[in-house]
């Protein structure tokens, strides 16, 4: 990686061509001390303050605090068991790649973050719910696992410390649906994966009813950082108050595309401009999803806002998966929100009314307006269904993911929506 | 009690609720698709948004789906809230962006639960100018019409049909806007509760092919509440005519009975009533070799009158599948002593024998609503999907209660559909089945066993006796047999509301012994525990109650010459008794009169056959299997069909009766000689009961045809049909508030023209009917009764090498009058005999081979099933299939060797 | 019927989880790489079968998702990814090249049975897009000129 001359716990192991670390070389680079330090001097209920304290916010998107979260899990000997522990690796929200770094460049961090997660809420039983597409990732994931087997990391009695842990890598058959926590456990027991409501929350009846907790892949590869170095530590990475560091990606028309780890609470102008290169040559910036297709369009004069949960939530945003996509002025954000609506109407389980047939209705009217056949009522259909399929009114959170960009994009790109309809056709045609 | 708020309006609920039900047992109008009464709430459809409140200061709120809120205390919502009413709005206009405009011919129209709530919403006007998405429609068998495109995605329909009831070939298949509800592959649907489809969804997906026979508009239906006379259950029904045609059956509404269910022989064995075989016209001969010439019904009358005056001695035949009306008036016409119950002895010997256990003892008769409440089952014997379906589906129900109590305890009410059976996954409560061969309820079950009929015999009175060591036990049981029993005792020990469910199908008085000794076992120290006995046929316990000699003691009184001159009454005796037997006896017999509504082998050998009614065409009450009286009433208007037997037999009376000929006279004659049928008039009400000085219409105020109808022929409108019998009018006109429960011809409310309109009549949703749920319990245990426990028989000597009979029952085919049904009858089986697999080479036998057997001293002849599931040394008879009725299960049997093709 | 070495694959699947069940998609993707890469009507039996499910339940949970094939495909899927990353960065150039070199559409089959090509949504490789996957191997970065050379490998 760049050295950036910053700390950054989470890809300091990652090589340049991302071939990961055997398990020998991890432990060398400090590897599993967590995990040492866990099992013999902290109890579950300790390593749950910790984090909590540490105010490390899930990374897939919601930014709830994971030690509150993990409070939740009924603990002591009465609770039922087996307890469940899995790894959010779906990724699949569009314009996202920070987890297959984490996990091709390092696998064992994810093991080791899952171990000291696992053994914080009692789970005895542990999954990898990574996307299909990994191929490279779920390779060394497994490698790893059976290395960590080997060391006595993973299996019976871990360390001598009577805690026991199976590690398993399940891979998905496909569906955005499968990242949205409920959706994924219907999916991990061979059902359709369709969100179950809450409550009764996944830390109480989660996987086969069991008490569950699903963590996305980028928070559990904080969790040993946090208890090899105190939660002081952590927050004290940030430079607001989410604590800290955050991987940031940017894809779209830019000169260096990629994804960094940078301190929480870093600027989009930092990220854009610093690490990813600025914008190609003959292309203007004119506004960027801050986290993944989910999230409502930040426009130039956001680009000073830190980017953490807080902040961007303040202007009508969400720092989501922290992954920002950037529309550039050759690229028709009519267009580009059509191919949007398209991925959340074909995503939708089809569970929920508002959701299965408010958004085909949604992507239909984007692409009428797209070929020219727009009405100028379509622009108020838009809205209404921005209204309508918001949070709450949905059964789960696809949808009102699906509509931020929408109802963002015709407050910023209003003009051009216009433009489509008066003139009968795409001015970037 | 909890307090809750609706639209600023304080209101005191039920404990365990959610909103959506609290707000419709107030009587709100809140739209909602995805949630049922039955099967509770998963909150997909998001029909039932309402703004919530936190408190009294909240002035902005949330949308909520009220059918996921728990009504708790100091719960806020606003149903009229502008927000949640433009929100309702969306929700219809999104489920119409794919639904056809196809309102004009759909089967659904008048009655579509989507119809009604798009009107409840406001919503009007379609914006949506794109392509709807189409699907392909499946066949899905002889019942039920598939037309995907209507579908809105309530999911509803697998909620019902493999959630609830169990159907494993009923599926959502695909994803997001292409989610598609049918089968796998095209086919019949397999599950026999299929037909509930048809109104459980709300619009037009699934629809009754029978009736799409003779599509008619829902609204120019004439109706009336009856009951369905397929099996013992009786449950609830509501069949449709138009031009003087029964179209179609529906479910009517009884918590204590079917609830909101019924089977599909009861759905769709209707058909018999239109059946080529129906007999029309009376029929008369002069010799029974000649055949049979059409008469004048009053010729008819005539002539058996002369007949019974002529008579050296007269038996008359009731029957098991007659109403108690008609049974009394033949006892009337011919006297008590000439009076026979129409059942075999064999047959009357065991319903005598369930009636007694269930007066005499302490263990309650249960209902089906009992049996859904129960914590364990145990199952003695009975294919009840075969022989009481409906009894299947309420032990499927039975299975979720201990589960929902678990779930309880974690906080999650046991109305969150999804959310329970995530955290039960699959979990069921203890069920126990053994029975001679695989049921469809062995799946479901905790434990299975095949048995032979004496060994589950032996199994019942084995956990009674380790319930308590009073009741005798028996030694000798197999290991696997143990520990069966030992399972079973050790979960019933642990109920709360443990139910023992047997019957007579397999023909064993000690088998109805050993479940009656279970019980008693289990009612010890103030504990209840229910009985429930499955029975032949609709009125097999009214029959019981009558108390007369069975027909075996009427043709012993033929074969000494003491009767010469037989009035059978509904029944083909061919059916009870061996064909030999019958044969003898109606031989010997110089007259024999039969009333009938359809042709039976018996009407074939009758001298005068007077056409009756069938059971939608005529008035009556019939005995349940829980000992509960129901009223049916006519459907057609007088005159379209024969008329009830009891009025046919009392005209046959004729001068000799000096009481009137209405049901309330010959009900009040019933009821005076039989004092156990308790206060008629808590059955029902009579025929002069008003209400606001008026009837109560067959036929809701939007019937259009009255007027129409004959408008070819004559502009002038025909004048309704008086009802004597009974306080319905053949017509439109009447009350229209809601009626007694026992008097509701059709559910209908203001903005509410679907079955869902059911809510409207009840006191609570899902609970019993305003002013009590129809039917007269007859039966009471007595709890206090000293326990007398039966005594075992001794193990038969199985050394000899006869094979015995395994009767076999079909949900279609195994009953008479169903079978006769057009649809239905393309689902039964072909006659088979069924060997076991074990026993295939000793009997040389393979699937396929013809078989000959002889039962009794009579042959038949079928192609041989090999089964791994029968007991060695039996051989399985289909019970009702072709050849095989009459037949004595404890008859011996042997099979004719070498018969092969 | 499933073949030894299909059994063994699906045991091992079973071995990780708690109901048959829950093996069913892993199952279904085993059958469905030992079998010309979809899931024929006779491979679902065969697993339904297996795994105690009805035809019909498995059918459910097989059409929900993407990565089961129901339907015949070729021997190498081209998983393009259509997700907005790509589509800004010219998605729908190696599309239509797609089209020029293979002839097919979306969904479609060539005609020797070799490529079947499926839109996709967003794999995950966005800084480096556009990209698609054929079978396992994944390509980014993707120029018309570089997939007439990626095409080349698969003669
Ligand atoms: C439609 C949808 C898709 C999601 N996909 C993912 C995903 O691919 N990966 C992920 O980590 N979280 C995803 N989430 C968020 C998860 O539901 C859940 O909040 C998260 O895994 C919790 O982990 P965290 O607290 O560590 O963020 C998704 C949510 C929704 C509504
Ligand atoms: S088929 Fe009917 S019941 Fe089933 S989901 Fe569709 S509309 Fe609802
Ligand atoms: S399926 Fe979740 S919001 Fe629609």
């Amino acid at each position: 990686m760049t050295d950036t001359g910053m700390e950054t716990p989470l890809t300091k192991n990652i090589r340049d061509d991302r071939t990961p670390m055997t398990i020998d070389e991890y432990e060398r680079a400090g590897g599993y001390q967590a995990v040492r330090k866990a099992l013999s001097d902290m109890s579950p209920k300790d390593v749950q303050s910790l984090v909590k304290e540490a105010n490390l916010k899930g990374r897939g998107g919601a930014g709830f605090n994971t030690g509150m979260k993990w409070g939740f899990v009924p603990m002591g000997d009465d609770a039922p068991q087996p307890k469940y522990l899995v790894a959010n690796a779906d990724e699949m929200e569009p314009g996202t790649f920070k987890d297959r770094l984490l996990m091709e460049g390092d696998p064992h961090s994810l093991i080791e973050g899952m171990i000291c997660a696992a053994y914080a809420i009692g789970a005895s039983v542990s999954y990898i719910f990574i996307r299909w597409a990994y191929h490279l990732s779920a390779g060394r994931l497994r490698k790893a696992i059976a290395e960590a087997y080997e060391k006595g990391y993973l299996g019976k009695n871990i360390l001598g410390s009577g805690f026991n842990l199976d590690m398993y890598v399940h891979v998905s058959a496909g569906r955005y649906m499968c990242g949205e926590e409920t959706g994924l456990l219907n999916a991990m027991e061979g059902k359709r994966a369709t969100p179950r409501a809450k409550p009764p929350f996944p830390q109480a009846s989660g996987l086969w009813g069991k008490p569950t907790i699903v963590q996305n892949v980028e928070t559990l590869c904080n969790v040993q950082h946090i208890i090899n170095n105190g939660a002081d530590w952590f927050r004290g990475l940030s430079k607001t108050d989410d604590g800290g560091t955050k991987i940031y990606g940017v894809s779209g028309r830019v000169n260096r595309p990629g994804a960094w780890e940078l301190p929480m609470g870093t600027t989009a102008r930092e990220i854009i401009e610093e690490h990813a290169g600025g914008m190609k040559d003959g292309y203007r910036f004119r506004g960027m999803l801050p986290g993944g297709a989910s999230t409502d369009f930040m426009i130039d004069e956001h680009l000073d806002v830190p980017m953490d949960y807080g902040e961007i939530m303040k202007i009508g945003s969400r720092l989501g998966t922290g992954t920002i996509i950037i529309l550039d002025d050759r690229t028709c954000p009519v267009g580009m929100l059509e191919n949007l609506e398209h991925f959340f109407a074909q995503e939708s389980c089809g569970w929920c009314t508002p959701c299965r047939d408010g958004l085909p209705w949604t992507e239909k009217l984007l692409h009428a307006i797209e070929e020219g056949e727009g009405e100028p009522a379509d622009l108020d259909r838009l809205e209404a269904h921005c209204t309508w399929l918001g949070p709450g009114n949905t059964f789960c959170a696809l949808a009102p993911g699906a509509v931020e960009p929408l109802q963002s994009g015709l407050k910023y790109f209003r003009d051009d929506f216009e433009r489509h309809i008066k003139d009968k056709k795409c001015p970037w045609r | 009690m909890p307090y809750v708020y609706i639209d600023g309006k304080k209101f005191e609920v039920a404990d365990g609720q959610n909103m959506l039900q609290v707000a419709l047992s107030l009587g709100f109008d809140l739209p909602y698709f995805c949630w049922h009464p039955a099967f509770g709430s998963v909150g997909a459809c998001r029909q039932c948004a309402v703004m919530q409140y936190k408190d009294e200061n909240d002035e902005k709120g949330k949308l909520a789906m009220a059918c996921m809120v728990p009504a708790t205390e100091g719960t806020r919502i606003s149903i009229k809230a502008r927000q949640a009413e433009e929100f309702r709005k969306s929700v219809i206009e999104w489920l119409m962006v794919n639904h056809p405009h196809d309102c004009p011919v759909c089967d659904e129209g008048g009655e579509c639960h989507l119809q009604d709530m798009t009107v409840m919403t406001g919503h009007t006007y379609r914006e949506f100018r794109f392509k709807k998405r189409t699907h392909r429609n499946q066949d899905l068998g002889p019942f039920i019409n598939h037309e995907m495109n209507r579908c809105i995605a309530c999911y509803r329909c697998v909620r019902f049909y493999h959630d609830f009831a169990g159907g494993d070939d009923l599926q959502a298949f695909a994803a997001h806007d292409h989610v598609y509800f049918g089968r796998y592959e095209d086919g019949p649907l397999e599950s026999e509760f299929s037909g509930n489809l048809v109104e459980v969804c709300p619009t037009g997906v699934f629809t009754d092919k029978t009736l799409k026979q003779h599509y008619a508009r829902k609204w120019d239906l004439q109706t009336a509440p009856s009951v369905c006379h397929q099996c013992s259950l009786g449950c609830n029904i509501i069949p449709g005519s138009r031009y003087d045609k029964v179209v179609r059956v529906l479910n009517r509404y009884n918590r204590e009975v079917n609830g909101y269910f019924m089977c599909d022989r009861g759905r769709f064995g209707y058909e018999f009533v239109n059946s080529p075989d129906r007999i029309t016209n009376a029929l008369s001969r002069t010799d029974r070799s000649s055949d049979f010439e059409q008469v004048d019904d009053n010729a008819a009358l005539d002539a058996a009158r002369k007949s019974l005056g002529e008579a050296k001695g007269i038996a008359g035949i009731g029957s098991p599948r007659a109403s108690l009306e008609a049974n009394f008036a033949l006892r009337e016409l011919v006297g008590q002593d000439n009076f026979y119950s129409g059942d075999s002895e064999r047959q009357k010997t065991l319903t005598d024998e369930v009636l007694t256990v269930l007066r005499n003892g302490p263990a309650r008769s249960a209902s089906l609503h009992d049996v859904e409440q129960a914590d364990v089952v145990l199952i003695l014997g009975e294919d009840l999907t075969n022989t009481a379906p409906m009894l299947d589906l309420a032990v499927r129900q039975a299975g979720m209660t201990k589960p929902a109590h678990n779930a309880k305890k974690i906080g999650v009410d046991h109305w969150h559909d999804a959310a329970v059976r995530e955290l039960m996954q699959g979990e069921r409560g203890p069920c126990f089945v053994a029975t001679p061969t695989r049921t469809k309820l062995d799946k479901f079950s905790t434990r299975a066993l095949r048995a032979s009929a004496e060994d589950i015999t032996r199994i019942g009175f084995a956990i009674a006796a380790t319930l308590d060591d009073k009741a005798p036990a028996v030694a000798g049981l197999s290991d696997e047999t143990l520990a069966f029993v030992e399972a079973a005792a050790e979960a019933l020990r642990e109920a709360d509301r443990p139910v023992v469910i047997s019957g007579t199908s397999l023909g064993s008085r000690h088998l109805i012994h050993a479940a009656a000794n279970t019980a008693f076992a289990l009612c010890k120290e103030g504990n209840a525990a229910e009985l429930a006995f499955v029975l032949p046929e609709t009125n097999s316990l009214g029959v019981s109650f009558l108390d007369a000699p069975s027909v075996d003691e009427a043709f012993e009184k033929i074969t000494r010459g003491d009767i010469d001159t037989l009035v059978i009454l509904e029944n083909d005796l061919y059916r009870r008794i061996d064909r030999a037997t019958v044969d003898s006896a109606l031989n010997r017999c110089k007259r024999i009169i039969a009333l009938d509504h359809i042709m039976t082998d018996t009407t074939g050998q009758a001298d005068v056959v007077i056409p009756v009614a069938a059971f939608t065409e005529g008035d009556g009450t019939l005995v349940n299997n829980e000992g509960r009286a129901q009223r049916f009433y006519q459907v057609l208007s007088p005159g379209k069909a024969p008329e009830e037997s009891w009025r046919r037999l009392l005209a046959l009376a004729g001068a000799n009766r000096r009481n009137g000929t209405t049901l309330d006279d010959i009900c009040s004659q019933l009821f005076d000689t039989f004092p156990a049928f308790g206060d008629r008039l808590r059955i029902a009400p009579g025929a002069r009961f008003r209400l606001v000085h008026q009837r109560i219409p067959r036929a809701s105020h939007r019937y259009s045809g009255r007027t129409a109808m004959t408008a070819h022929i004559n502009v002038h409108e025909p004048q309704p049909k008086t009802d004597p019998d009974s306080p319905l009018a053949f017509s439109m006109e009447g009350y229209h508030g809601k009626p007694p429960s026992s008097l509701i011809p059709f559910f209908w409310a203001p903005g509410w023209n679907s079955v869902q309109a059911t809510a409207k009549y009840q006191a609570e949703v899902g609970g019993p009917l305003r002013g009590g749920d129809p039917g007269l319990r007859l039966i009471e245990p007595r709890p206090d009764a000293a326990r007398s426990y039966f005594q075992p028989e001794p193990k038969t000597d199985s050394s000899g090498n006869k094979p015995s009979i395994v009767p076999m029952y079909h949900i279609y085919g195994s009953e008479e009058l169903s079978s006769r049904a057009a649809a239905l009858a393309t689902r039964m089986p072909e006659p088979y005999i069924a060997i076991p697999s074990a026993d295939r080479e000793s009997h040389e036998v393979s699937e396929g081979d013809m078989l000959s057997l002889t039962i009794g001293n009579r042959e038949f002849q079928a192609k041989a099933v090999v089964r791994d599931d029968l007991p060695t040394g039996t051989i399985g008879i289909p019970i009702g299939l072709g050849p095989f009725v009459g037949i004595d299960p404890n008859a011996s049997v042997e099979i004719a060797r070498g018969v092969t093709s | 019927m499933l073949s030894q070495e299909e059994k063994a694959e699906i045991d091992k699947e079973l071995s990780h989880v708690p109901t048959k069940q829950a093996a069913c998609l892993g199952a279904l993707k085993i059958v469905q790489a030992h079998r010309d890469g979809w899931v024929t009507d006779e491979g679902l039996l065969d697993v339904a079968e297996y795994l105690d499910m009805s035809p019909d339940e498995l059918d459910s949970v097989a059409t929900f998702y993407n990565l089961i094939f129901r339907r015949p495909v070729g021997r190498h899927k081209i998983f393009i990814c259509d997700s907005v990353s790509c589509w800004i960065t010219g998605y729908k150039e190696i599309l239509e090249h797609l089209h020029k070199q293979l002839g097919i559409r979306p969904g479609e089959t060539t005609p020797d049975n070799k490529f079947t090509l499926l839109p996709i949504p967003c794999l995950g490789i966005c800084d480096h897009a556009p990209a698609f996957i054929i079978d396992e191997t994944t390509y980014v970065d993707l120029t018309p000129d570089k997939v007439e050379d990626i095409l080349k490998e698969y003669d």
